[in-house]
């Protein structure tokens, strides 16, 4: 009996969708715009995310030597640096390697590599390169060094990208809760629609409710259909927006791939399918399930 | 058995339906309510299946009251009820057989049941070859008879018909009164409704008469003069 009156449910639920065609498709148009903002801001998170791994691994601490530091005493840092917990990796660059870098670098600028040239002395310091395990170590290794105060460096050089790293980051955020921002009120917007599509379907269906009830239907077997209509929207919604994406990520990944080459917005959105198939569902489910419950609260005391 | 304790209606000071009734009805009993247009009578079966909520007063059903039940127990009593309803309340979108088998349907009954039920329920009320007819395309009596059918179709304890003869020509009129004796003598209880001298005084059993809201007479093989 449970499962009779259970298909009987989704019948009538499938009907009150099928019913109102125009209402439907709007609410469904209306989720599936909600569900772009979500899967907007994923994708976004995740090019950030690269983005941003992609800066912190160039992040280091430079230590440059005077140029009379001998090379045993540079070791005698090197291994105290070492030995700190923080340290990834620690990189001794000589003043003839600092040279050759130099050169490498200016290959095409006559004017510098004529006036080094010039120089005759190989003016460049010896120094070490520190990475550290996490990004924020870099402020204790900062620390420690600046305690020591050792005689032999000439410079510290640190945390290059750190200040673009923090504006990025800082960019990133603000990026983020706009889009939240978007996404909730575009949400609320969906509930809002939703709402009352299923309010406008309770309301054709009164006659029949009322007499649903006075020919003993259960409470659930009054209701279910609307839960059902909702959730529909929902999966239609979720459905819609989850194959409208293959197109679309396929069509941005060559331009955003030009910006970002460590990322592929296509292959991402291929390779995380499942859970962004699973985010879809829950989220429209979600919406249309919220929004069903309030019609039916508001408007179908049983 | 159904007990109306003290019960009073007021929809409004203007509109006062029921006053004081106390009524006492049995299990199988066959009862008449009479009684001039706006006397009470519809009032008093909807306080019965809880359409409307009784101003004062208590409704028990075997013992059990009507009128504190929970809301969402009310389809429980209510699927022990079929009821007539003076305009119908057939569904315009459904045909004849839909909406006999809208009724089994909201009970929870299988698919095979309504499928073998409804037919023969048509058959018996004489709308077969209008099944697939929608209430527009029906004569006043014919929704009547609709309306008898699907209260019929579950088997319910109690049968609460309020006018159903109203609408219906001599003849039919015959064949339903006789239908519903004939259901009572199956055991089921009957509350019929009408202010149709003939009809109630052709059945001959209990005849509670209302006037204005109260019970003014309550007789077994009672009669109605009006
Ligand atoms: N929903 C309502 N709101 C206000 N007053 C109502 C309502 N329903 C019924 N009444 C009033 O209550 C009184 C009794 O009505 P009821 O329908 O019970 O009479 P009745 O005996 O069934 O009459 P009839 O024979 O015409 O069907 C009437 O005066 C009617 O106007
Ligand atoms: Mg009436």
């Amino acid at each position: 009996m449970f499962t009779i009156n259970l298909k009987r449910v989704f019948k009538t639920g499938y009907k009150n969708f099928h019913r109102n065609d125009w209402l439907s498709m709007a609410t469904v148009l209306i989720m599936v715009l909600v569900l772009f903002v979500l899967g907007g801001l994923v994708f976004f998170s995740a090019l950030a995310g690269t983005i941003l791994g992609n800066f912190e691994s160039k992040i280091d601490i430079t230590v440059y030597f005077k140029p009379e530091a001998p090379e045993a005493g540079i070791f005698d840092v090197k291994k105290e640096v070492e030995a700190l917990p923080q340290v990834a990796d620690i990189k001794y660059i000589s003043k003839e390697d600092a040279l050759v870098q130099f050169k490498e670098k200016n290959k095409g600028n006559a004017l510098i590599l004529d006036s080094l040239n010039e120089l005759g002395d190989n003016p460049l310091e010896a120094a070490l390169n520190i990475r550290a395990k996490t990004p924020e170590s870099y402020a204790a290794i900062g620390d420690f060094l600046a305690k020591k105060n050792y005689p032999l460096v000439d410079k510290i050089n640190y945390f290059e990208n750190q200040e673009i790293i923090e504006r990025f980051g800082a960019i990133l955020g603000t990026i983020k809760g706009w889009g939240a921002f978007t996404l909730f009120i575009l949400a609320f917007l969906a509930v809002l629609v939703a709402f009352n599509t299923i309010r406008l379907a309770i309301y054709t269906m009164r006659e029949e409710i009322n007499i649903m009830r006075l020919v003993g239907a259960a409470n659930w077997f009054v209701r279910g259909p609307f839960m059902v209509t909702g959730v529909i929207y929902g999966l239609v919604a979720a459905l819609a927006a989850s194959v409208m994406f293959f197109p679309l990520t396929w069509l941005i990944a060559p331009k955003l791939s030009f910006l970002v080459p460590q990322f592929n917005l296509f292959s991402y959105f291929i390779g995380h399918f499942v859970q962004f198939f699973g985010l879809m569902l829950v989220a429209g489910v979600a919406l249309g399930l919220s929004s069903s419950l309030i019609a039916i609260r508001k408007y179908l005391r049983v | 058995m159904i007990l109306f304790d003290k019960v009073s209606k007021i929809y409004s000071k203007d509109s006062v339906a029921l006053k004081n009734v106390t009524l006492k009805i049995n299990s199988k009993e066959f009862v008449s309510v009479v009684g001039s247009s706006g006397a009470g009578k519809s009032t008093l079966l909807k306080l019965l299946m809880r359409e409307e909520e009784p101003t004062k007063g208590k409704i028990f059903l075997d013992g059990v009251e009507v009128t504190a039940m929970r809301k969402n127990q009310l389809h429980h009593m209510r699927r022990r009820i079929g009821t007539i309803f003076q305009d119908y309340k057939l569904l315009p979108a459904k045909t004849v057989y839909e909406n006999v088998a809208f009724a089994m349907e909201a009970a929870g009954r299988h698919d095979e049941e309504i499928a073998e039920d409804v037919p023969q329920v048509l058959e018996i009320i004489g709308l077969a070859g209008k099944k697939d007819s929608f209430p527009h395309q029906l004569s006043g009596g014919e929704k009547q008879r609709v309306a008898v059918a699907r209260a019929l179709i579950n088997r319910p304890d109690i049968i609460l018909a309020d006018e159903p003869t109203g609408n219906l020509d001599p003849v039919n009129t015959k064949e339903v009164i006789k239908l519903l004796l004939k259901i009572n003598d199956l055991g089921t209880t009957v509350i019929l409704s009408s202010h149709d001298a003939n009809v109630i005084n052709s059945i001959g059993r209990r005849v509670v008469v209302l006037e204005k809201g109260e019970v003014i007479s309550d007789e077994e093989k009672g009669k109605y003069i009006v």
